[in-house]
């Protein structure tokens, strides 16, 4: 089945005559369905670093994210639609992103604000940080800044919003691809990551073997 | 008023055999022999009153082969510190732990451990605290490399000459992890390494079971997604029916190992790094910071750059209480709206910041030796009436919607008490210690800057409780505002300089070491740098009060409810990113 695009969406397919228009309103069924959905946005609870602060201070009365129906922010994943991932992404903290994600119902949505989340931002380099939300779970918007202003937040969340409209409501209710918990060893591991670490580790294990007999040796 | 300079003891006559002068180069204070560490700590506690203990810190000198811990005593009544370092072997490290003098060091000698792998003998509970059990290797050790590894010092060449690349393509797994040789992922059990840390606060917290009355201890675990723990913190409480019996923090879920790259960077480059350590007092961090690399610089920065320093550094402090009283009311359950008037103001002092640095949040102002531009002029008017007129206005409306409000004050009176003598042992700082009656502040017990010019009261309050570490925020934010009244009124006319030499991208910094302190909004802010001369720091570390504040969480949730939990930790007023740095 070809997969209609956004626009086609949006579009009714015929003409109202004349007569009837201002007082009858055609549209189409997804975007009625999308136009309450994408109005009514509710962010998960959810702070990681410096970016909370200015999505706290999106929330709050001078930006006010009440005016795009996103203010009911939800302590718990099960009720919210888009994690805003706001700052930066460590290892330690991995894993519980990606449960919390998991727990999300469909559809889901997921917004990287900020350098850190988008690809590690200024600690890129370091040892606990992972280079980008991406990295572990799908995302939906990346919004650069460090931290980005509310502007620019309001400006990321319009254009999830503008995705939502163009989504097919028939598609977006699918079963959630569970993404396995990374886990906490010497480093942080994908379990997908197994047979690759384990080469790696014996082939590193191996070098340092024959570093050592062609020492005994010499 | 500025404390009379106290000579320091001769402490190499009393200790004959333990105690040398450091006499390196740019160092200073004593070398104590790790045998003798305890006596030593035991008598500059209980004879020469060096009761507060600041900082603990290791530092790795790879090239001699030596670990060093560096010790940060000073007394509450105000003074100079006093410095004092053990050195153990690289291979072995193992120092006696100081907890049973200073209780406060607990949480340092844990983060002393887990990234330098120092091991303190006596601890009561070493174990990893910013990174997790099972983690391989000590990452601040010297010789410890990154998978992200590029190079010793910045700016990396392949920033300005090339050729450019991706970290991702550098590594086999192209992701930022790297493993032991010989490890095998499939004999890793996830269970244990989580195990490890639930048993050992278990263990330590979990007590009897009463058997007459058949009840049991339950262990909640608060965190770290939970809306109330102002960020990613995690709290496992022991609790008796519904009264707190034990707690131990977890932290690390935001740590961003600052001093790593901290270490890396160029000095000048660490300044917008600080901004992100406690990110809403960015201005305050860029003080300390500069202070500290001012002190081994010998830098004088010119008069109205210190004006403006102390100008921005209060607006900060305004900024940060109000922050802190908003959201202790919404961990009362209030949700938002009292936020909603602390915030409004917030975004006013943003604008005044954004003015002058370019930026909301993280503003990266200071330099060493001056500050980076002046404030334009109409934001020097939107600054003026803000202090004299709006400021004012708002505290005094908070004061009023919220101290005598009836809810407010069941809740917090009597919750939560932390007694001066707890206070000083756990080395809390700021409102927190203030709150239990001890009046210390850094810009009065060892001023810096221009602190000693202005006229202004070290707020202070006795209950100990969160009522009262609620009321000392009113009070700072109101001696904030005289002081900056007085700035504002006395600072030199406009067109002075701002920076003292030539503004220069790459600061020549003298060997030696350092410890700049400040009186942050959320406590004293330390910064102890070491410098070889190169270009950039051998060792950067920073002293978190959020972080240290943290050691006495537990000692005031003793005895209350669960329920209370969570303004005792809205009272504490932590931010993560300065708690795991």
């Amino acid at each position: 089945m070809k997969r209609p695009n956004g626009d086609e969406l949006q579009k009714p397919g015929y003409e109202i005559p004349d007569e009837l228009k201002g007082s009858v309103v055609v549209t189409t069924l997804n975007r009625l369905y999308n136009w309450g959905r994408r109005n009514s946005v509710w962010p998960m609870m959810f702070g990681l670093a410096c970016c909370a602060i200015e999505m706290i201070a999106t929330a709050a009365s001078r930006y006010d994210l009440a005016r795009f129906g996103m203010e009911v922010m939800r302590p718990s994943p099960r009720q919210s639609d888009v994690m805003i991932v706001s700052g930066t992404v460590t290892k330690r903290m991995a894993p519980l992103i990606v449960r919390l994600y998991n727990q999300m119902p469909m559809p889901k949505y997921v917004i990287a604000m900020g350098a850190c989340a988008s690809g590690g931002g200024p600690f890129k380099e370091g040892y606990n940080v992972v280079s980008g939300v991406d990295k572990l779970i799908p995302v939906d918007v990346y919004i650069p800044g460090c931290p980005p202003t509310p502007e620019a937040l309001l400006f990321g969340l319009m254009k999830l919003q503008q995705k939502i409209e163009k989504q097919s409501f028939k598609e977006v209710y699918t079963k959630p691809d569970y993404i396995p918990e990374p886990v906490l060893g010497p480093d942080l591991m994908d379990p997908r990551d197994y047979p690759k670490i384990r080469e790696y580790t014996q082939k590193k294990l191996q070098e340092l073997q024959e570093q050592a007999a062609q020492a005994a040796q010499g | 008023m500025a404390q009379p300079a106290v000579a320091a003891p001769d402490l190499t006559a009393r200790f004959p055999d333990l105690v040398t002068p450091d006499t390196r180069k740019g160092y200073s204070g004593y070398i104590v022999k790790p045998e003798g560490l305890l006596e030593f700590a035991r008598a500059l506690r209980d004879e020469y009153g060096y009761d507060y203990l600041s900082s603990l810190t290791g530092v790795d000198y790879l090239p001699e082969g030596q670990m060093e811990v560096v010790y940060h005593a000073y007394k509450i009544t105000g003074g100079p510190p006093l410095v004092f370092k053990v050195q153990v072997p690289r291979e072995d490290p193992v120092v006696p732990s100081v907890t049973s003098i200073w209780p406060g060091a607990n949480f340092q000698e844990r983060e002393a451990w887990d990234l330098l792998g120092i091991r303190f003998e006596g601890h009561p509970n070493l174990k990893r605290i910013l990174l997790w059990e099972g983690f391989w290797g000590h990452p601040l050790r010297k010789d410890w490399r990154e998978p992200y590894y590029e190079g010793e010092h910045k700016p990396f060449k392949n920033r300005t000459a090339g050729p450019h690349f991706w970290h991702e393509d550098h590594t086999p797994f192209g992701k930022n992890v790297d493993y032991p040789p010989g490890f095998d992922p499939y004999a890793w059990d996830p269970e244990t390494a989580d195990e490890v840390l639930y048993q050992s606060v278990i263990q330590r917290t979990r007590k009897p079971r009463q058997e007459e009355l058949h009840s049991e201890q339950v262990v909640v675990n608060l965190g770290p997604q939970h809306p109330s723990t102002h960020g990613v913190f995690r709290m496992i409480a022991t609790l008796d029916g519904e009264t707190v019996v034990a707690l131990e923090p977890v932290m690390g879920y935001l740590h961003r190992n600052h001093e790593k790259i901290g270490e890396r960077n160029t000095w000048i480059m660490n300044i917008p790094y600080t901004d992100r350590l406690d990110y809403i007092t960015a201005m305050s961090n860029n003080f300390g910071y500069v202070l500290a690399v001012e002190k081994l610089m010998g830098l004088e920065p010119p008069e109205r750059a210190q004006y403006l320093r102390v100008i921005m550094a209060e607006l900060t402090r305004v900024m940060n209480h109000l922050w802190a009283i908003g959201f202790l009311l919404n961990d009362l359950g209030a949700f938002f709206t009292p936020a909603l008037y602390a915030l409004e103001e917030r975004e006013l002092i943003l604008d005044v910041f954004e003015a002058a640095s370019g930026s909301r949040m993280m503003n990266n102002y200071m330099r060493f030796g001056g500050v980076v531009r002046d404030i334009p002029e109409d934001a020097w008017d939107m600054l003026v009436k803000l202090v004299t007129d709006r400021l004012p206005r708002k505290i005094d409306e908070l004061d009023r919607f919220l101290t005598h409000n009836e809810l407010v004050r069941s809740r917090c009176m009597g919750v939560g008490v932390l007694t001066p003598e707890q206070a000083i042992a756990f080395s809390t700082a700021g409102p927190v210690l203030r709150a239990s009656g001890v009046p210390y502040d850094v810009r009065r017990a060892e001023p810096y800057g221009i602190y000693d010019r202005f006229d202004f009261d070290v707020a202070v309050r006795y209950h100990g409780d969160v009522y009262d570490r609620y009321l000392i925020r009113l009070d700072e934010a109101r001696q904030s505002l005289r002081i900056l009244q007085q700035a504002i009124r006395d600072i030199p006319e406009r067109g002075a300089p701002l920076l003292a030499g030539k503004p220069q991208y790459q600061v020549r910094v003298p060997a030696g070491e350092a410890y700049g302190r400040v009186e942050g909004p959320k406590g004293e802010l330390g910064f102890y740098v070491v410098s070889t001369g190169k270009t950039n720091p051998w060792r950067y570390h920073v002293r978190a009060p959020s972080f240290i504040n943290l050691t006495a969480l537990e000692a005031m949730s003793i005895g209350n409810k669960v329920a209370d939990l969570v303004i005792i930790l809205g009272s504490i007023d932590i931010v993560l990113g300065e708690v795991d740095r």
